[in-house]
């Protein structure tokens, strides 16, 4: 009897060599760790109908880097990047600080919806001129999105005139310590993103339309996809989260600071993406995946402080973290490359009834490289490598 | 014609016996064997799938035999990598014109093997070498300019200087004309007779059948992957060379039968009309009608412009000249999406390149362009996309019939499938269909010309791309010759015999 | 200008006629066509820049005018500098290197920590340039041969250094050793009453260095080879292979000289020096006129790119009035200018 299709789906989940269920087995790792070294680390208490406890700070922590993780898989699902949303998130805080700190009633309910208004427009216009960069204009992403992180936070400096501000507003301070359902009100605002976006890209088509434009790019204009629309709208929705998350932060701390608010947010967002399997090249996306990436990086941070150790080795271990999931995926890209090398010479696909028929079409005006498969280096092993050494060089996507 | 070259010497510079590559499921090469002499052009022959790619790739070091020997100047060689060929004196000249367009004419003619004083480069040597293989070679460029900034034809050239650099015993050409205008290929011609005139082996790789009788001393012809003959150019009728290249092979496939339903009158607006299409460097300006419930196929060799004109037809590419009119309406096909909104689909052949979705499963493979039309947002309803799917993948039998496997995975002809699937989803009124049957084996060919055959009897209009004659023949009813990015002829199927379209291949309708 | 020449008889496609061409155009032409012209022009962009800035606060400032300013430039940002040189070399190949800043804090930190514990400072100082020149190894062993991406490695290595850092020491240590606070102090006296640091000798020595390298040894053309098309170099036979992983190891070894150079301009070594300084020199390096997608710049380019860097900076803190994050808008600014431009001029081309 023929397999359903969930049938199959459900097989292809349990996949070993699939890089959610290695970043589901490395935060267990790293949870059973807690247990043992950290014996009230799982503990949870209940005060005033609220959850308290490790596990609860963990999730509150994770929720502004894992926000912007979320639209960061979108863009790098598209072969992008964006480095910018720690600036765009220092800049939203500031916005909207400014303006409660400049209106006469710096507590109504009508001042906050001004600000955090004002603020999220600020986001999706500086998200429209990333996206504009990179898919009007034609820039790569990393350098577009470089200048807003170098000019950004000049900009949010500008706008809180180089203070760090300070303001009390009953919006904020929910936001920052109030309760949704027993957990933190970011915790809920992040899972609520979370879900919405997910349903929004696996119910519409929207999310297979994001994976065909960043797998090949051209099959998809061909197709008639709209990739331009398409790849303006993810770095939009990115700053949009990363407006969100300023918001979270200044509530933090009920204070905006120009200077170190999201320091190096850009680059955690990224790491929880890549560690969650989806790929910088683009294509396949696992919003799982960047779920689990985050919690690892927060629990590996948790981990640390609750052990003592000053926050310093935090980024040491995120290193070794780093290197441990890349020696990982980079041996078994190599294997499953060897498995290739032997059987076929080409990049077809593998059980082709006749020759291989690339390098045998003239056409002009697209000289594609026809035989990139079995371009080998000169090195001296001496072993020809029949790497298919395009999807290396020229596939690197966001960063060439 | 070639200058006639006095008869070669009795040692071949290069000599590949026996060759025999085999990838998985299937035999390239089959006992190949080639000589190439010093001071002869050698041109290899051969239809897509033939084997000279391979058989090339086998010479310079990019792919291992698995029998076989290749001997140079007596000496049997292996050669592991290009750069132990290139040692061995056999340089390649690619038709991506592998040099680096960033650096001087000069660096890329001495890249690797610069001229050397007290250690560091010696730029002045450097350029009085480049100058000196110019000069040989009667080329006027500037050695101090960077390659990028000229054309393909000239940035070939200076390939082929590095290659004489190199002191090059046997040079390969592979297909160095097809971007080229006919005063580029002169230019070539001229540094390619200079080269053999010094003793030069060069071995060229052309669709041109024209420019290979132009230029060529020799030809190995090969069908299939096994060796057909060897030949004097001089002495080779270009019938003689067609057939050899396309074989004879009687098809096993019935006549088509159609239904009456096609004898509709001529005279109804076309489904498409174009008129004077062309795009500059890819197909002259070309007149093409397509009805309804008519099949229009393109014959002609790979490289005659098939491809370039039925990419025209999509907006795929831009035309520069020509109008278009679908049902009578003029429309400018600048886009994928203005086409499908007309209601054209286009099936690539490049399909790795501008089909597969490697990442996607089969089921979203099929869905992409019915979903692409329909916007993010209205996602096909997941019943009914299962329904399409099921009823496509048994229709064109695709395996492994799982709409969930992902479609990297499953085999070239399958794929081709899969892509075909895609396109007949949105029920288009105008079907391009580029080498559809390519990689698929007899079976499935035949059920695809029989898909294609209904479609058309249902009221779809069809333009069929194949590199086997037999094939267009057998489906179309309008067939358009093309031959070196032209049209020459405009036949009806159903009195067109394969002699006749040979025939018009080979001597281009206007020349003998 | 273009060589369409043919030798059939054929009229050869003429160059336009125009005696009175004015020289100008010629030169333009002249630098449009060569290699040499077309980075030349980028640099000469920059060089302008810099000038007008210059200038412009000559005029606008008071104080701005002395010798001493100028040369205040290279005194200011010798370390940069070197980082500049190191990272040019990474994107040369198309590459690039986000553990340049991180490398000169851990360089500032085992320095520090070392000559604290009395270690001689020779040994220092080579001990420091070895693990820079390591740590850069590793990581474009694993570019290259693990295939993994440049921005993703260099990352997990900014990573690894910052985190080696606190391992070695939390809080700052001060530089107290002779040879280090001699030579932070020490300066060579110029005539008009300027002077110049031992920093800036060293910085304009690798830079010269660099030049020659990248201009005259097979190496520096297999660098600029691989930025122009990695695969064709690897037909045309070079050792693709080494020199990307060479050209890292470089970035780390002028990392590591960058942080000894800044070791001597701030006498301490903190695990939070120099962040975003990779930044910087990668703001530099496309100021100066580098392509990021390799194959194309000059090092002098970005040289200029670091003066031009350190100008705004000087610009903006002469100015009273205006607060010092300006510096980071116009320089985004800047950064915005160069790559669009570059981007329109790489569409235009054939």
């Amino acid at each position: 009897m023929p397999e359903t299709p969930t049938d199959q789906r459900h097989r292809r989940r349990l996949d070993t060599s699939s890089p959610v269920v290695w970043a589901a087995a490395a935060l267990l790792v790293l949870l059973v760790f807690n247990a043992v070294v950290n014996p009230g680390f799982f503990s949870l208490r209940i005060q005033d109908g609220h959850l308290f406890g490790s596990p609860v700070d963990v999730l509150k922590n994770v929720a502004p880097t894992l926000l912007i993780a979320v639209g960061m898989t979108l863009v790098i699902a598209t072969r992008g990047i964006d480095l910018s949303v720690g600036a765009v998130l220092a800049i939203s805080g500031a916005v909207s600080f400014t303006i409660i700190d400049g209106s006469p009633d710096p507590t109504s309910a009508g001042t906050a919806a001004v600000a955090i208004g004002t603020a999220l427009a600020v986001g999706l216009v500086l998200g429209a001129w990333n996206g504009f960069l990179v898919s009007v204009v034609g820039i790569q992403p990393i350098i577009a999105t470089l200048v807003l992180m170098t000019a950004g936070r000049g900009l949010a400096m500008l706008v809180t005139d180089g203070q760090i501000i300070t303001a009390e507003n009953p919006a904020f301070d929910w936001l920052g310590g109030g309760f949704v359902l027993g957990l933190p009100a970011q915790v809920v605002l992040t899972l609520l993103v979370l879900l919405v976006v997910a349903a929004l890209t696996r119910r519409t088509a929207l999310g297979t339309l994001i994976e065909a434009v960043g797998t090949n790019p051209e099959a998809a204009r061909l197709a008639g996809v709209r990739s331009r629309s398409i790849t303006w709208t993810v770095y939009v929705f990115v700053a949009f989260t990363a407006a969100v998350a300023g918001l979270m932060t200044n509530a933090n701390v009920s204070a905006a600071d120009a200077n170190r608010a999201g320091l190096f947010i850009e680059l955690d967002a990224i790491l929880a993406v890549v560690i969650g399997g989806t790929s910088l090249a683009g294509g396949r996306y696992s919003l799982t995946g960047t779920v689990l990436g985050a919690l690892i990086l927060q629990t590996l941070t948790t981990t640390t402080l609750t052990m003592g150790l000053p926050d310093e080795y935090v980024r040491l271990f995120k290193a070794v973290v780093i290197i441990a999931v890349f020696l990982l995926q980079a041996p078994r890209i190599r294997a499953a490359l060897g498995r290739r090398r032997r059987s076929a010479r080409t990049t077809t696909s593998p059980a082709v009834p006749l020759p291989p028929t690339t390098g045998d079409d003239a056409r002009p005006l697209s000289p594609t490289a026809t035989e990139p498969a079995t371009v080998p280096t000169t090195e001296p092993a001496g072993e020809r490598t029949a790497e298919p050494a395009t999807a290396s060089t020229t596939d690197q996507g966001a960063l060439r | 014609m070639s200058t006639a070259a006095p008869l070669p010497p009795a040692a071949p510079v290069v000599e590949m016996s026996g060759i025999t590559i085999e990838f998985p499921g299937v035999r390239a090469l089959d006992g190949v064997g080639l000589r190439l002499f010093p001071g002869e052009v050698h041109a290899v022959m051969g239809e897509n799938g033939a084997g000279k790619s391979t058989l090339i790739k086998a010479l310079t070091g990019v792919y291992r035999y698995d029998a076989g020997t290749v001997t140079v100047d007596g000496v049997e060689q292996h050669f592991a990598t290009p750069a132990d060929a290139q040692a061995a004196g056999i340089s390649t000249v690619y038709q991506e014109v592998n040099l680096c367009p960033n650096l001087t004419v000069t660096e890329n003619i001495v890249l690797g093997r610069e001229p050397r004083k007290r250690g560091s480069i010696d730029r002045r040597a450097s350029r009085e070498r480049a100058r000196r293989v110019l000069g040989e070679l009667n080329l006027d460029l500037d050695p101090g300019s960077v390659l990028g900034r000229y054309p393909i034809a000239l940035q070939q050239l200076v390939a082929i200087a590095r290659a004489v650099d190199t002191d090059a015993k046997v040079l390969v050409l592979d297909e160095p004309t097809s971007s080229l205008d006919a005063g580029e290929v002169a230019e070539l011609f001229r540094v390619v007779r200079a080269l053999r005139d010094r003793g030069v082996a060069i071995l060229f790789v052309s669709h041109f059948l024209d420019q290979v009788y132009e230029i060529s001393d020799r030809m190995t012809v090969l069908r299939n992957g096994r060796l057909v003959a060897e030949h004097r150019t001089a002495e080779l009728p270009r019938l003689q060379l067609v057939q050899e290249m396309i074989g004879r092979e009687l098809s096993t496939l019935e006549h088509l039968e159609r239904e009456a339903a096609q004898d509709t009158p001529t005279d109804a607006v076309p489904r498409l009309r174009a008129r004077g299409l062309g795009r500059t460097g890819a197909i002259a300006p070309t007149d093409l009608d397509v009805h309804a419930g008519r099949v229009t196929g393109l014959a002609g060799l790979l490289g005659s412009g098939r491809t370039e004109l039925t990419r025209l037809l999509f907006g795929a590419d831009r035309a520069s000249a020509g109008t278009v009119e679908v049902d009578g309406r003029p429309v400018r096909l600048r886009t994928p999406r203005t086409a499908i909104a007309e209601g054209i689909a286009f099936c690539s052949e490049d399909r790795k390149g501008e089909g597969v979705v490697g990442d996607l499963t089969v089921r979203d493979n099929v869905l992409l362009a019915l979903q692409a039309r329909r916007g993010w947002l209205r996602r096909i309803p997941r019943k009914q996309g299962d329904e399409l799917v099921a009823r496509y993948i048994k229709a064109l039998d695709i395996r492994p019939a799982h709409p969930d496997a992902l479609i990297r995975n499953l085999s070239g002809g399958n794929q081709q499938k899969v892509l075909l699937a895609r396109w007949l989803l949105t029920e288009p009124r105008l079907l391009l269909l580029d080498e559809p049957t390519r990689g698929i084996d007899i079976g499935a060919k035949a059920q695809i010309q029989a898909l294609v055959s209904q479609l058309a009897s249902e009221g779809m209009s069809v333009v069929f791309v194949s590199a086997e004659l037999e094939e267009v023949l057998r489906i179309s009813d309008r067939i358009t010759v093309l031959r070196d990015h032209r049209t020459v002829a405009d036949l009806d199927g159903s009195t067109a015999t394969l002699d006749s379209v040979v025939d018009l291949i080979a001597s281009g309708g206007d020349r003998a | 200008m273009t060589a369409t020449e043919t030798d059939t008889g054929a009229a050869p496609a003429p160059a336009p006629e125009r005696p009175t061409r004015s020289a100008g155009k010629a030169a333009y032409a002249w630098l449009r066509r060569t290699d040499t012209g077309s980075s030349t022009f980028s640099v000469a962009v920059t060089a302008v820049l810099l000038v007008v800035l210059f200038g412009a606060g000559t005029l606008r400032y008071e104080n701005f005018g002395y010798p001493q300013v100028a040369l205040n430039l290279l005194v200011d940002n010798a370390h940069l500098i070197v980082l500049a040189v190191g990272m040019t070399f990474v994107i040369l190949t198309g590459g690039i290197d986000l553990s340049s800043g991180a490398v000169v804090a851990l360089s500032t930190v085992i320095a520090a920590s070392l000559l604290e514990k009395g270690w001689a400072a020779p040994l220092v100082i080579v001990l420091v340039l070895a693990v820079g020149t390591l740590l850069g190894w590793a990581m474009g062993a694993a570019v290259h041969h693990l295939q993994l991406q440049p921005f993703i490695v260099t990352l997990a290595g900014m990573f690894l250094a910052r985190g080696l850092c606190f391992v070695i020491s939390e809080p700052s240590i001060p530089i107290r050793d002779d040879l280090f606070t001699g030579l932070a102090q020490d300066v060579i006296e110029l005539p008009g009453n300027t002077y110049l640091t031992y920093g800036v000798v060293i910085a304009l020595v690798v830079v010269a260095v660099a030049v020659y390298v990248l201009h005259r040894t097979r190496f520096g053309r297999t660098v600029y080879a691989i930025g122009g098309n990695e695969q064709s170099a690897g037909l045309m036979g070079l050792a693709v292979g080494r020199t990307k992983v060479a050209v890292y190891a470089i970035s780390g070894f002028c990392s590591a000289l960058g942080g000894l150079l800044f070791s001597l301009y701030i006498l301490s070594g903190w695990s939070l020096h120099a962040i975003g300084m990779e930044l910087d020199a990668i703001a530099a390096v496309v100021i100066g006129g580098t392509l990021l997608t390799g194959g194309s710049g000059l090092v002098v380019g970005s040289l200029l790119g670091v003066l031009v860097l350190g100008t705004i900076q000087s610009l903006i803190s002469f100015d009273g009035g205006l607060s010092s994050w300006w510096t980071k808008i116009t320089i985004g600014v800047l950064l915005l200018v160069f790559v669009v431009v570059q981007r329109l001029s790489t569409r235009s081309k054939p």
